[in-house]
């Protein structure tokens, strides 16, 4: 066992204090490595959330395709895949289930890819606040708040009428 | 990209990007971002008050510059400026924003709460989404504190919109799983869990999961949700594919909400209604039976969709245990995927069998799958496959195949991961102690581990085999034979050097009568390694070598010109020198007879827990057992399983190293001569030279004397003389009067502590009805445990006898327990009553840091009731190597170099506690210029308790 670094013992005294949620984070990254979108359920502070980051991504793009798209890592079970060229990483907690977990994946691209048109990485990175609107209408606190994939669309472009009749469009002197 | 160019397209932001993107280096990119950053800022800052959209905007931009991994340190303001806006967009924004960088900043969190709460009161639902989405983002306290009681009634409201119910459910789950103290029960629980019958399949998927997380905590309240919930899931299961609409996914009905209701289910034991539980056992033979049905589509999503609920239907069939059928039929369909190509379906199998073989229905079926697993783990090219196929091997394993297990466990140790092989290591050397019949077989295994894992062999493992060679007569012979011939390798592991010193310096005469193991070839063979060896080693060596002068009087001349030679009675390390000395002095001057009485065979341990399991639990952390004893203790199985159970259910790790090199238990009757001959290298209270600091405290006990008669303890006052005296240190003398001396000896280790008590007659009289007893207030009952063993009754004159405290630290404490002592000398009643030292402090374990985190650290405790600080004068003479030990002795790491005055001490550590465990760090600064001597202690720990009692104990030491 490696010794217990600042790090980790740091860890244990959180997990001591918080269970770790149903869904702990989700992360999207590049095979460059380069985040894309981060979300946590879990109150950690942004050292801690730079450092598991750091790991996993570390982790997981060290991995072989064909792996299986599950691993332990710390106290937690780690579900990926990798779409094109980005990866989606979450993390849940022992007793959960890691193929609807898969899935949750699967259908949040699907969201993706029915709101931008074939969502590719660019979408994501220029559009980033979309992509964190998408899921906080998905997922909530970590939860399934609504799998109908209709459903969640029809909340989103909602918001959007809502913004073509309030928002002023102004392409006034930019910065 | 049809949606993207829809209204709000940020140019500004979409440049922002795109410069950022073109940037060629990590400097470029710092310098675009600090030149938006002071843009930004002056624009924050001037004179003409920004409109809406371009606040937005910026605010945006500030959000991807933190996104990107920047610290922003502005910006709350504009952003909580914009929750007010009545624009979707910009409120939209702000509320990401706030999400994502939320700062405890005590004036902003009143006005984020304010701004929520007009939302959640504007009956607008896209406004009261929103603000339902940020509270359940954040889930701090202060958000409970306002919300939690007004969530509940928005939640069961008959005129709430779907999707606000949806928001309402998992926001009040998050509360709930951070705060629960402050989310209300009532009468809208009965109403919650009536929404497992609503119309909308999204309401009762968010519902689900709110009853799940309430029925964990309080299951009584939320029985009624088990009938709801059966008749959803016989609903879903039954239903033609098409009947949930856009809930169908990939032709499986409604997936999540299956998995969610059955891992409600698991909440609760099988239904006692007869009618409910057939019901519920056709759910789940449908379920299984649709595993066998060809595939509706040849998507993965459709079989991953399906088969999710497959293995949440499975592990509900394991949590009930109850229905025989079931569990073989799950056994049979894992064992399928056991074979399958999906790689993701192996791993899950293999996990998922783990916990069925615990099952007594199953445990037979799953062994069957043995050859299959074996295989895996010799096959299966992917690293978290292979290690649950270890894991199964460990939950299958039986006195019917332990010795083929063990044997492929070992043979895969040759080329594990280095990842695994420690734990590989732990599941061994249990395996082979639980189903050891042939104790020869469990010593050959451990052995082999040492050969081929050395490494990762720790110390738990050999400490373990060497208890039970010592406890078991019948391997002595055998395992001394077998270290002998194990030691002949040209290169052997240093623990199989400790085993071996071990069991021959006990045991090597049993085989002395060999001339290939003559006395001396035994030493020539253990001390040709010893060069080789580290101190700790070197030190169980040199107690193994006058072991031998016991043993073998024709082999001490030899041994003595060893001890006696300088690189022996020299060693610069005082360990080693302190037993040269004392081990060649004792072998001069003492008679055989006492030298015997000494160093006479180590008398069997008690029987205990192996601290290996205990090893083994840690190492897989809290709650994350797939472990066979844990998972058997709900089985009513064979004798074999039930034997099992015992175990982890004592759960009493072993506190101090089972068996120390340097410092070998012994038991209390051993011979006294071997205390003042102080041949135990460790500091024993009695010939402590801290002994002579020690004042006696006569007072008490002889007002004791003249009022004999009140036996009762509560007159008796307590005495805490001594008690500071041992804040940083364990040992030494805690109470002495004319009749009566106290030492103690103490060790801790995380959150136990075990004290070793020597009560000393000074007398020539004997002590009669001796008797002791520990009692805490009220309130420490519940932060400490204290459990004393029994004292003999009887103290000769001029003996002492011991006493064994063992300490479990729950939580934090301030008070300390009593030690009340009662006897009768020369017809009168003596009570007595002693402070224990039991502090706080004691249970730290020392943090190591690099100056960067520690100050990182302690920003983050920058709280105001997370620090306490006290400026008082020195009382002692200011001397750095002193204050150094003292710090030292208080538990902490001591960090060099991290204050950047080279006068000022700065330690680390943590607090362990069976309930938390608090880090803690300490500056102490001497000021040595000013007329009186001062110091300043400040302490930050993340609990404002700690933070005080710390600073208490340790101010008083300086």
């Amino acid at each position: 066992m490696s010794s217990y670094n600042a790090f980790s013992l740091f860890l244990r005294m959180l997990s001591a204090t918080h269970s770790f949620l149903s869904s702990s984070f989700m992360l999207l990254f590049s095979r460059q490595g380069k985040l894309r979108l981060q979300k946590w359920y879990v109150p950690l502070c942004d050292k801690e959330k730079k450092k598991i980051t750091r790991e996993l991504v570390q982790t997981v793009l060290a991995r072989k395709p064909k792996m299986c798209s599950f691993l332990e890592w710390r106290d937690l079970k780690i579900v990926y895949k990798r779409y094109a060229s980005l990866y989606f990483c979450c993390a849940i907690e022992d007793q959960d289930n890691e193929l609807i977990t898969l899935e949750i994946i699967h259908r949040y691209v699907e969201l993706l890819d029915k709101y931008f048109g074939s969502v590719c990485e660019l979408d994501i990175i220029f559009n980033f606040e979309k992509a964190y609107f998408i899921l906080d209408e998905f997922l909530l606190g970590g939860e399934a708040q609504e799998t109908s994939k209709k459903n969640v669309l029809k909340a989103i472009e909602q918001a959007d009428l809502l913004q073509e009749s309030g928002g002023i469009d102004e392409e006034e002197l930019e910065e | 990209m049809p949606a993207v160019s829809k209204g709000d397209g940020m140019r500004g932001l979409a440049v922002f990007i795109s410069d950022i993107r073109n940037c060629k280096s990590k400097e470029a990119e710092i310098k675009r971002i600090n030149k938006e950053l002071a843009n930004i800022r002056s624009k924050f800052k001037g004179d003409k008050a920004l409109d809406g959209y371009s606040k937005k905007k910026y605010v945006c931009k500030l959000l991807f510059i933190f996104l990107l991994g920047h610290d922003i340190d502005f910006g709350h303001m504009e952003a909580v400026n914009l929750l007010s806006s009545n624009k979707y967009t910009e409120k939209q924004i702000g509320y990401l924003f706030i999400s994502v960088l939320v700062n405890s900043n005590s004036d902003l969190i009143r006005l984020i709460n304010n701004a929520i709460k007009n939302d959640l009161g504007s009956r607008n639902p896209t406004f009261m989404n929103l603000a339902l989405h940020c509270i359940a983002n954040v889930g701090s306290r202060e958000m409970a504190e306002a919300f939690a009681s007004e969530i509940p009634s928005i939640l069961v409201a008959g005129d709430t919109m779907d999707s606000v119910k949806q928001s309402a459910a998992l926001c009040l789950l998050r509360l709930n799983r951070t705060s629960a103290d402050l989310v209300p029960m009532g009468e809208w629980t009965a109403r919650v869990v009536h929404l497992l019958n609503d119309q909308h399949l999204g309401v009762v998927t968010a519902a689900t999961s709110l009853i799940t997380t309430l029925a964990q905590k309080s299951p009584d309240d939320f029985k009624t949700s088990i009938s709801l919930a059966v008749a959803r899931l016989s609903r879903i299961v039954t239903s033609a594919s098409i009947d949930l609409q856009d809930y169908t996914y990939y032709f499986v009905a409604a997936p999540w909400l299956s998995v969610k209701l059955l891992r409600l289910l698991q909440c609760y034991p099988p239904p006692e209604d007869a009618a409910l539980r057939s019901r519920l056992t056709e759910c789940l033979e449908t379920i299984l039976n649709k595993a066998q049905e060809p595939p509706k589509s040849k998507k993965v999503q459709h079989s991953n969709a399906k088969n999710a609920v497959l293995f949440e239907a499975i592990s509900l069939i394991i949590h009930h245990d109850s229905e025989p059928t079931l569990l073989v039929r799950a056994c049979n369909q894992l064992g399928q995927f056991l074979q399958h190509r999906e790689t993701n379906l192996r791993y899950l199998a293999l996990e998922s069998m783990c916990t069925l073989a615990s099952s007594e229905f199953s445990h037979e079926t799953v062994k069957t799958h043995i050859e299959t697993v074996i295989n895996a783990l010799k096959t299966e090219r992917d690293v978290s496959v292979r290690q649950r196929a270890v894991d199964l091997l460990y939950a299958m394993c039986d006195r019917s195949n332990a010795k083929q297990i063990v044997a492929e466990m070992l043979s895969y140790l040759e080329t594990a991961d280095y990842s695994i092989r420690e734990e590989i290591v732990l599941k061994v050397a249990i395996l082979a102690e639980k189903y050891a019949v042939d104790y020869t077989w469990y010593v050959d295994t451990i052995l082999n581990l040492i050969r081929i894992a050395g490494d990762y062999v720790s110390e738990e493992v050999w400490y373990r085999v060497i208890q039970i060679v010592i406890n078991r007569e019948d391997v002595q012979g055998y395992a001394a034979k077998t270290v002998f011939e194990a030691l002949q390798a040209p290169a052997c592991h240093e623990n199989l050097v400790k085993v071996g010193g071990y069991i021959l310096g006990e045991f090597g005469n049993l085989i002395a009568g060999d001339s290939r193991s003559s006395p001396l070839v035994q030493f020539n063979l253990l001390h040709s390694k010893f060069h080789l060896c580290s101190v700790p080693t070197r030190a169980l060596l040199l107690s193994a070598y006058i072991k031998f002068i016991n043993l073998f009087p024709e082999v001490k001349a030899t041994i003595q010109d060893v001890l006696r030679s300088d690189s022996q009675l020299r060693n610069s390390d005082v360990e080693l020198q302190q037993r040269a000395v004392e081990y060649l002095r004792l072998s001069c001057i003492a008679s055989t007879d006492i030298l015997a009485t000494v160093l006479e065979e180590m008398p069997p341990f008690p029987e205990r827990e192996s601290s290996i399991l205990a090893k083994l639990k840690k190492k897989k952390g809290p709650g994350n057992l797939p472990d066979i004893d844990d998972a058997r203790r709900n089985v009513n199985g064979s004798t074999e399983h039930s034997e099992n159970t015992e175990a982890p259910k004592k759960s009493s790790p072993s506190l101090v190293a089972d068996l120390l090199p340097t410092n070998r238990p012994r038991p209390a009757s051993s011979s006294p001569i071997m205390r003042s001959a102080g041949t135990m290298g460790t500091t024993h209270p009695f010939t402590d030279l801290l002994n002579l600091n020690a004042t006696p405290s006569a007072g008490a006990s002889l007002l004791v004397d003249v009022f004999s008669e009140s036996p009762a303890p509560a007159s008796v006052d307590v005495c805490e003389e001594n008690f500071l005296r041992f804040v940083c240190k364990n040992n030494g003398v805690i109470f002495e009067n004319q009749l009566l001396q106290i030492g103690l000896k103490s060790e801790y280790r995380q959150n136990l502590g075990r004290i070793y008590v020597f009560y000393g007659n000074k007398t020539s009289t004997q002590f009669l009805s001796f008797s002791t007893s520990v009692a805490s207030c009220d309130m420490l009952k519940t932060q400490l445990n204290v459990h004393a063993k029994t004292v003999d009754p009887l103290i000769d004159g001029g003996a002492q006898v011991q006493q064994m405290l063992n300490i479990e630290c729950v939580s934090d404490f301030t008070d300390a327990p009593v030690l009340n002592i009662q006897f009768r000398y020369g017809g009168t009643l003596q009570n007595i009553a002693v402070k224990l030292p039991v502090m706080l402090n004691k249970f730290f374990q020392p943090t190591e840091m690099t100056s960067q985190d520690f100050f990182q650290r302690w920003k983050q405790l920058g709280a105001p009731e997370q620090e306490v600080q006290k400026i008082f004068k020195a009382k002692h003479p200011m001397d750095t190597d002193v204050t150094k030990a003292k710090i030292l002795g208080f538990g902490v790491a001591l960090l060099d170099g991290v204050d950047p005055n080279p006068a000022n001490f700065v330690g680390a550590g943590v607090i362990h506690s069976k309930c938390t465990q608090v880090g803690c760090l300490l500056r102490l600064e001497p000021n040595t210029q000013a007329q009186v001597k001062m110091y300043r202690l400040t302490l930050r720990t993340s609990k404002d308790t700690v933070s005080q009692r710390l600073c208490d104990l340790l101010s008083e030491q300086f």
